[in-house]
């Protein structure tokens, strides 16, 4: 003990890893390389907690206020389109799957598996933003922007249980600003971390065509499957609480 | 190595002055210029970066806080307007808070030692470390820009619907500073984790670290958890602010409550994130200067993070006056009593650690001793203000003021010099000068209790807090506080002098000046830049005074 941590100037320091062949990647303030790659995940997976707790102030105020003004958000969730935002997310689940073809690509070592992988990644992520963009167009198109020009009278309370469709009280209708504000504070925010994923997804293409992640060095495409998981699923919640509020098949 | 006799009265023992001479490769000469600082991925180096800024921002802060007490030197609005008045205590509440308090400890001792003390190289990431200092002092630009523009007055709690549609100052660059100093805590707090659940030294069992490790890894989880939330009540601020988004505006179906429980949610914990790891310093220093092993060391260690767990269900006590439920104020108010129970155990368990110790009376533990009596009185009126007849009556008074004063000046920063004091000759290798500071110390202590007692006082009357003109029965006790509030400002500035001078007049300190167990205090001062030549292996417990006397017996035979 008394040695093991002696002063410097009675030792040059040696590195224990000098001894056998390590990756370039390595970094040398870790002791092996497992280390490196353990600490790498589970940094990621804090990062990500910190994430939800991002999201979930959000989640928090939709909420209240869905509890608050429940007709308002059922009337709101009614002018969205049901089909627009399953085919998003049929679209994101594909992508998540090229991801995690490309996890295993990369662990397995096939190069050209992982390129291609990860290209369908960033088209079915762009095709993603796609559908989104012209969701976006149709609610400015409705005034279904909060703000000055916001429109009510296309919300209604929808026709259910013997019920006839009717209009929303005027001051139940002006709460379905709060739905689509939050709307689109969460979806935008989804958005930009997509943006975020996609451009990170240029720069792994980048490496991986280089062959970077081809010698069994796979931290960063590990770690990048984790961030675009966690995307998807974001989305697997926004999808049924924004869009299938009070949907009624038949 | 030649030793000077030990004195009783201390158990300073520093090589022989006339042969002593400092390393010759050490982490601070090990490269230089300016961008080797700027780009290190150091932790010791990016401790110092963060020092020397927190340093800065504390004095900015404490300038502040020096306007105020000169303004309510009488009672008349002489010196300021009221809209000023209001930009002052803003922008001290948001310089201390965000930028000295929540950094203090961990990014600079946790950052130098966290490492160190579990036998690691280097933080696990460490560009992810230099980052965060880089994101600080972005914040910290952004603070400034705010303050030179023409300043905040929003207060540091940045209430809506004040801060969203009444005030037409600086909000949004404040917000801008809030959310990304944020980050710059959020990887601090992630990178400690990950360094203490991966990087640890071969036997170095949980329950052997020091306890400054388990409350900074507690505060760890705080920082984690709670400062995401912060970010988006901030940006729903900002949002609400420029595009007028409506989720905390009554007038179109919001909720302004929504973001005093966002709000809260983070800034209650965060004063947990600021105490944790002072408490982490007084352990060390405790056990150092009695001798003796944290007495229930597993108590005190699980404490910590009782309190971080606690710390998240008791925000609501901060809103008790906002008309939240009478059911969920009482709750609330039950679960803040709750969390005097883990904060008494700590209490309790450094005065048994120093029971029947060879207690000496070194700077930091004088600091030591100031924080045990300050945090108490701190933390025991926390008790009044959380239970709800009394809230009523105290809360938006003086009484407030000087109750968190207490915790944050009397407790974190006095922690904060403790810790200062008793890492110093590691940090820079040399001692600070020892009666001096001993004078300097008992001069904050002074000071503090002059500011802040008779603020309870004028709480308790009734003055409340903001308002840059009182009653004119109250003046005796302002001007007693602004007078205890020089004597503070002295105190404070005296330790940055002396320290300075110690850079390179001070003692040479050798290895372990303290004769303190941890692993940190087993090698050279300042360290090398790897820390260890070799990997170290734990193979006793935290605070074994028996295994360092052995280890040193052992030494002295083998170079006799």
């Amino acid at each position: 003990m008394a040695n093991a941590i002696a002063t410097a100037h009675e030792h040059d320091a040696h590195h224990a890893h000098d001894e056998h062949v390590v990756l370039p990647q390595h970094l040398h303030h870790f002791e092996t390389e497992e280390q490196q790659r353990e600490a790498g995940t589970f940094g990621m997976w804090l990062f990500l907690l910190t994430e939800i707790m991002f999201f979930g102030g959000m989640f928090f105020a939709y909420l209240l206020y869905r509890n608050w003004y429940n007709p308002a958000f059922v009337a709101a969730s009614n002018q969205l389109s049901v089909k627009l935002g399953a085919i998003n997310t049929a679209i994101l689940i594909t992508s998540g799957y090229a991801m995690a073809l490309g996890v295993y690509a990369a662990e397995v070592r096939k190069k050209q598996m992982l390129v291609w992988t990860l290209i369908a990644t960033t088209i079915f992520g762009f095709a993603f933003l796609g559908v989104k963009t012209v969701e976006y167009k149709e609610k400015f198109e409705k005034h279904h922007v909060p703000g000055a020009s916001f429109d009510v009278k296309e919300f209604v309370n929808p026709a259910a249980f013997g019920l006839k469709e009717e209009p929303l009280a005027p001051d139940m209708a002006q709460k379905t600003q709060i739905f689509f504000v939050l709307y689109f504070a969460m979806t935008g925010m989804h958005a930009l971390h997509m943006i975020i994923g996609l451009a990170l997804l240029f720069w792994l293409i980048y490496r991986a065509n280089r062959g970077d992640f081809s010698s069994g060095y796979v931290a960063p495409i590990e770690n990048f499957g984790l961030y675009w998981h966690f995307v998807d699923i974001v989305w697997i919640f926004l999808f049924p609480l924004l869009y299938l509020i009070n949907k009624h098949v038949g | 190595m030649m030793s000077a006799p030990i004195n009783n009265n201390t158990i300073v023992n520093i090589p022989d002055q006339r042969t002593a001479k400092m390393p010759k490769r050490n982490y601070i000469n090990n490269e230089h210029g300016l961008l080797s600082w700027l780009f290190t991925a150091d932790h010791k180096r990016i401790a110092i970066l963060y020092l020397i800024s927190i340093t800065f921002f504390f004095f900015i802060g404490g300038a502040f806080a020096g306007l105020i007490r000169l303004e309510l030197l009488t009672p008349q609005p002489d010196l300021v307007a009221s809209d000023t008045y209001n930009k002052f205590f803003t922008m001290h509440g948001i310089v201390m808070i965000f930028l000295f308090l929540v950094p203090s400890v961990p990014a600079t001792l946790g950052n130098f030692f966290i490492p160190i003390m579990i036998g690691a190289k280097d933080l696990a990431f460490p560009k992810i470390n230099l980052l965060s200092w880089y994101l600080y002092m972005a914040g910290g630009t952004f603070t400034l820009a705010a303050l030179v523009l023409g300043g905040v007055d929003t207060g540091w709690t940045f209430t809506t619907p004040l801060s969203t549609h009444y005030l037409n100052t600086h909000v949004i660059t404040a917000a801008t500073a809030i959310f990304i100093a944020g980050f710059s805590s959020i990887f601090t707090g992630l990178n400690f984790i990950v360094t203490i659940h991966r990087m640890r030294a071969p036997g170095m069992t949980w329950f052997r670290m020091p306890l400054f490790v388990w409350s900074n890894y507690a505060a760890s989880i705080l920082m984690v958890l709670g400062t995401p939330v912060l970010a988006i009540a901030i940006v729903l601020v900002a949002l609400e602010r420029t595009i007028g988004i409506g989720v905390f505006d009554p007038t179109k179906g919001g909720d302004p409550l929504l973001f005093q429980h966002l709000f809260w949610f983070y800034s209650h914990p965060a004063v947990y994130i600021m105490i944790l790891p002072g408490m982490g310093v007084i352990s060390e220093v405790i056990s150092t200067f009695s001798r003796k092993r944290v007495f229930g060391y597993t108590a005190v260690a699980f404490s910590s993070v009782a309190i971080a767990l606690f710390g998240f269900f008791v925000w609501a006590h901060h809103m008790f006056i906002m008309g939240v439920s009478n059911y969920s104020a009482l709750v609330f108010s039950l679960l803040t009593m709750l969390v005097a129970v883990p904060s008494a155990i700590k209490i309790f368990n450094w005065a048994f650690t120093l029971q029947k110790g060879s207690i000496t009376f070194e700077t930091p533990m004088l600091y030591a001793f100031a924080f045990i009596g300050l945090f108490t009185i701190g933390g025991l009126t926390g008790v009044f203000l959380g239970s709800l007849g009394m809230d009523i009556h105290l809360t938006e008074t003086y009484f407030i003021v000087a109750h968190f004063h207490y915790v944050m000046v009397g407790g974190m920063l006095m922690a904060f010099l403790a810790g200062v004091h008793f890492w110093w000759p590691k940090m820079t290798g040399r001692m600070y000068p020892e009666s001096l500071s001993k004078l300097s110390a008992l001069t904050s202590f002074i000071g503090f209790n002059i500011t802040f007692l008779p603020q309870f006082i004028l709480g308790y009357l009734g003055m409340p807090r903001r308002y840059h003109a009182y009653p004119a029965e109250y003046q005796v006790l302002n001007v007693l506080s602004t007078a205890g509030a020089t004597v503070l400002g002295v105190g404070f500035t005296l330790p940055m002098l002396y320290l300075a001078w110690s850079l390179k007049y001070g003692a040479i300190a050798g290895n372990n000046p303290w004769q303190a167990t941890g692993l940190e205090w087993q090698i050279q001062s300042p360290p090398l830049t790897e820390n260890f030549t070799e990997t170290p292996i734990m193979d006793h417990e935290a605070y074994d005074y028996e295994w360092l006397e052995n280890k040193t017996a052992h030494e002295v035979t083998t170079v006799g």
